[in-house]
């Protein structure tokens, strides 16, 4: 790593870690940096925690910067690895999992907290937790999954958002708490004597004023309940602690720092060696130790200026919180109790609104419950110590506040200290015209997303109220797929650089010249003139790019299902080509990795089978189980109805990939229920139509669109389903996403409907008629005597080849 | 990168019609893989890696200006190998037609 003795190392994948980055990032792009994760994940946002015990939630969402970031902005990540020893004088740090060591000029650590356990019997019985890690979400999850009976150790913050989480997975759940009040840390005894009631109000249990004092276990030592102080009990087979943290020193004490509850830092978060600073939940600043996201923040701006020669002086943070438990709105920011407080509250409709001041006016605090309007304004009033004459004529006003109203600087993501400012100067400079746009510069409501609607609000505002623009198919030209639609149909265009000509788009960047292929194929079907430079590699060629540039081969093998002869001739090429590796696949297929571009031709040609699609957005898979010809419990033929559901829609290219099943019986054993296009069969011969189900990346069942009676009406409602997606779904959106975004019932509409169901089957079978269902047959009638070759190199030559067989 | 000679020499890497257009193409010339691009206007020639992860960029797709490499779509301008989408650029080279040959020379 040149230049690496002036480099900075981050200790620590988490919010804090991630934020040190940006921070220096956007004061030095060339410092080199490293930032240090132990856990297996890449970055991800530790506050939205509780959203991994929802049903379908995925650790992706919570992600806190996309892959290509660090690579973009030059962070050199480490994941999976932990800093072992650290030796600040040397400027060197050793890495777990051999991972070497890595020279620094100066560290940061952010190695946050562990979960605080407290010193009870029993409290590592199996069916206790803790709520701090993805994997203790998932085991969270799984143990929930039998419907027992919770416990919740801890009222603070996320005690409250596991107890809702919990109980949302249908676990009967009970808060026990020690003190007399719940999140005692952020609330007044008024609005804490409010939370109690609204919480309950949601099935949960609160038990106030119980110390733990063991968890009691049944013969096979498993939990089965919380003893207290009092000698009462609490009968519940999955316990979670949420207590609070330990701050996570261990490394920092052990390369000789001064060490109190935190790591000891000074107001440049400085520590006790020049070399090294802090951040986040493991520093110490002024004896306070924050266990909250907004702080970090404000440390880490901090920590950059520190480290890029900027002074600079922390001098501690306002803390704010907010409660993410659908139903109960809550927001609190500095002092909950002062000198001058002013109320307002609605008892009956469980409405709280309180303003501290100092004696002389100046804003200290602001607590919200059940009614959280003018949050980001009174939360703005408090960070910025405004004073007011008139306290309750400011909480008064809050109540009606917009986004209008809201002072440039006042911060309305806290999550990413993004302020109104910075959001409406990007939409103006970069002529932003969609929330989703917005989110993505400015990283406004990409958090907790609680402020999303003020992003929209802002959004409106300047826009003077006009309705949103969609995604764009050419981000160059800001054209969205209807308006290209639009010019094709107009002037007749049948290919993309005809399109070029006429209105530009495709000719910028490129990237889009895939997607306007896809719409002109699908709008002209016959009259679509195919340009190959206007497709992907993998469509040039027919084969899927690896990542050393060499490609994968995937037969056609209808429903998963071959013959012995089939088998030996791929065996065959695998050995003939000498390729690396021979790979079962997750749709019922067989995949040859590892082949040159140039062997392409004579591998299709010794297979002697039909190109399997696997590298193309287009009908990938048909998977099924053996139904009723082999099993005992099958209800329906799944394995021919699959082969023909493949046969009449293979060749078809589509928005995004389309893999499907076909399940002789509900216990789903092809995985219908997690396809784009799932079928089913039933009791009674009838049979199940799925569509936008998902088990990749994203984790969905499908929508049941329709229940028919006969294998005919499910092959040709799900081919309706297809040309319908096919015609509406957005280039790269998968049906799951597709569904999300249409809704169940305006498919049902478009596809059930007689007369609607007629004219899509009648488009489809246009598409069908003018697709290549075997593009492998370029092999002996290439569309480019290159197409298969460098410069430098001839394809294998196929007359010679047979000669030589022969 | 090792030093490149004074003037280096032209060499004859195929014909015009060996590469289509908006397309890519690969050589390797002294050991180097450079990418060969035919553009509405013209030839563009480049260091055949991208300085990423070492992926095709002959096999990216090509538009009047810049490649998008086929392996995680970094971007590069053609004519100065400025990279649009952040990382490293890359070396740009010289290609000559005549009489239906295509030479290059390395250049960068």
């Amino acid at each position: 790593m040149p230049g690496a003795e002036q480099g900075i190392l981050v200790v620590g994948g988490g919010i804090a870690g991630q934020a040190v980055c940006e921070a220096v990032r956007a004061r030095d792009g060339d410092v080199p940096l490293t930032l240090v994760c132990g856990e297996r994940h890449m970055p991800y946002d530790r506050v939205r925690i509780g959203a991994l015990l929802e049903p379908a939630a995925e650790l992706d969402g919570l992600r806190l910067r996309p892959d290509g970031w660090y690579e973009d902005h030059h962070v050199e990540l480490v994941t999976g690895a932990r800093v072992e020893a650290l030796d600040p004088d040397r400027g060197s740090a050793s890495l777990s999992n051999g991972g070497g060591t890595v020279r620094w000029g100066r560290a940061v650590l952010c190695t946050g907290s562990d979960a605080l356990v407290p010193p009870f019997g029993n409290s590592n019985a199996p069916g206790v937790h803790v709520f701090r890690t993805p994997e203790d979400c998932a085991e969270i999850t799984a143990a929930a999954s039998c419907g027992p009976r919770a416990a919740v150790i801890g009222g603070g913050l996320l005690g409250l958002e596991a107890a809702f989480a919990l109980s949302k997975l249908g676990c009967e759940t009970t808060v026990v708490h020690l003190v007399d009040r719940l999140m005692e840390r952020q609330l007044d005894a008024g609005a804490a004597g409010m939370l109690s009631p609204a919480i309950q109000e949601l099935g949960i249990g609160v038990r106030l004023e119980h110390a733990t004092t063991g968890v009691l276990i049944n013969d096979a030592g498993r939990a089965r309940g919380l003893r207290f102080d009092d000698g009462s009990a609490l009968a519940c087979e999955l316990i979670v602690i949420a207590v609070g943290i330990r701050p996570h020193v261990g490394l920092a004490r052990a390369s000789g720092l001064h060490v109190n509850r935190g790591i000891v830092v000074d107001d440049r978060l400085v520590s006790s060696h020049p070399q090294v600073l802090a951040v986040g939940e493991c520093a110490e600043h002024r004896g306070i130790v924050h266990g909250i996201v907004a702080p970090i923040r404000d440390q880490a701006e901090i920590a950059a200026d520190t480290l890029c020669g900027i002074e600079s002086v922390y001098g501690g943070s306002i803390p704010s919180a907010k409660l993410k438990v659908m139903g109960v709105d809550l927001v609190t920011a500095g002092t909950v109790d002062g000198e001058r407080e002013v109320v307002v509250a609605d008892v009956g409709a469980g409405v709280y609104r309180k303003l501290v001041t100092a004696a002389d006016g100046t804003v200290l605090g602001a607590v919200l419950l059940g009614d959280a309007r003018g949050a980001e304004l009174l939360t703005d009033a408090v960070r910025r110590t405004e004073r007011v004459d008139d306290p309750l004529a400011l909480l008064a006003e809050a109540s009606a506040a917009t986004a209008a109203e809201l002072p440039d600087d006042a911060q309305v993501c806290n999550c990413n200290g993004v302020c109104k400012g910075e959001i409406v100067a990007a939409i103006r400079e970069r002529g932003l015209g969609s929330t989703q746009e917005v989110v993505a510069v400015t990283r406004a409501g990409s958090g907790c997303g609680s402020c999303k609607p003020v992003v929209s609000e802002l959004l409106a505002i300047e826009r003077d109220g006009a309705a949103e623009e969609p995604a764009y198919l050419c981000p160059c030209r800001r054209q969205t797929r209807e308006q290209i639609a639009a010019i094709v149909r107009e002037h007749e265009l049948t290919s993309v650089g005809e399109l070029g000509r006429a209105c530009g788009v495709g000719r910028d960047c490129g990237a889009c010249k895939p997607g306007l292929s896809y719409l002109i194929e699908e709008r002209q079907a016959g009259r679509f003139r195919e340009e190959r430079h206007a497709r992907l590699i993998n469509d040039r060629v027919h084969a899927n790019i690896q990542n050393d540039g060499t490609f994968s081969v995937v037969p056609r093998i209808r429903g998963g299902v071959v013959t012995p002869d089939e088998l030996r001739r791929i065996a065959d090429v695998a050995e003939r080509y000498e390729l690396p590796m021979v790979k079962i696949t997750g749709g019922q297929r067989i995949d040859l990795l590892g082949a040159r571009k140039e062997q392409l031709p004579a591998i299709w040609e010794d297979l002697g089978m039909p190109s399997g699609y696997a590298y193309a957005k287009a009908i990938r898979t048909v998977k099924t189980c053996v139904g009723t010809d082999f099993c005992r419990f099958g209800l329906g033929n799944s394995i021919s109805l699959g082969i023909e559901l493949e046969r009449a829609m293979e060749g078809l290219h589509t928005p995004h990939k389309v893999k499907s099943a076909v399940s002789g019986c509900p216990r789903n054993c092809a995985e219908s229920y997690v396809k784009d296009i799932g079928l089913v069969a039933v009791e009674g011969g009838r049979w199940e139509v799925y569509v936008g189900g998902a088990a990749g990346g994203t984790v969905r069942k499908g929508d049941l669109l329709a229940t028919v009676d006969s294998p005919e009406e499910a092959k040709r409602v799900a081919l309706a389903y297809l040309q319908h997606y096919r015609e509406h779904g957005e280039h790269l959106e998968r049906t799951y996403a597709y569904q999300e975004r249409v809704g169940l019932e305006a498919v049902q509409h478009a596809v059930l409907d007689p007369d609607e169901q007629a004219t899509l089957i009648e488009r489809f079978k246009i598409a069908k008629a003018a697709c290549d269902p075997d593009p492998w047959r370029e092999r002996s009638r290439p569309v480019h005597p290159k197409q298969f070759a460098e410069l430098d190199t001839e394809p294998v030559d196929l007359v010679a080849l047979a000669q030589e067989r022969s | 990168m090792s030093a490149l000679p004074a003037t280096a020499p032209w060499t004859l890497i195929g014909r015009v019609g060996d590469v289509p257009e908006l397309e890519g193409r690969s050589v390797t010339i002294a050991g180097r893989r450079i990418a060969v691009f035919r553009l509405p206007d013209g030839w563009a020639a480049v260091d055949g890696d991208c300085p990423h992860r070492g992926g095709p960029l002959s096999d990216g797709i090509v538009s009047e200006r810049c490649v998008t490499c086929p392996l995680h779509n970094r971007r590069f301008d053609l004519r100065t190998g400025v990279p649009l989408s952040g990382g490293d650029g890359i070396a740009v080279h010289e290609v000559h037609e005549h009489a239906g040959n295509l030479y290059l020379r390395l250049t960068g």
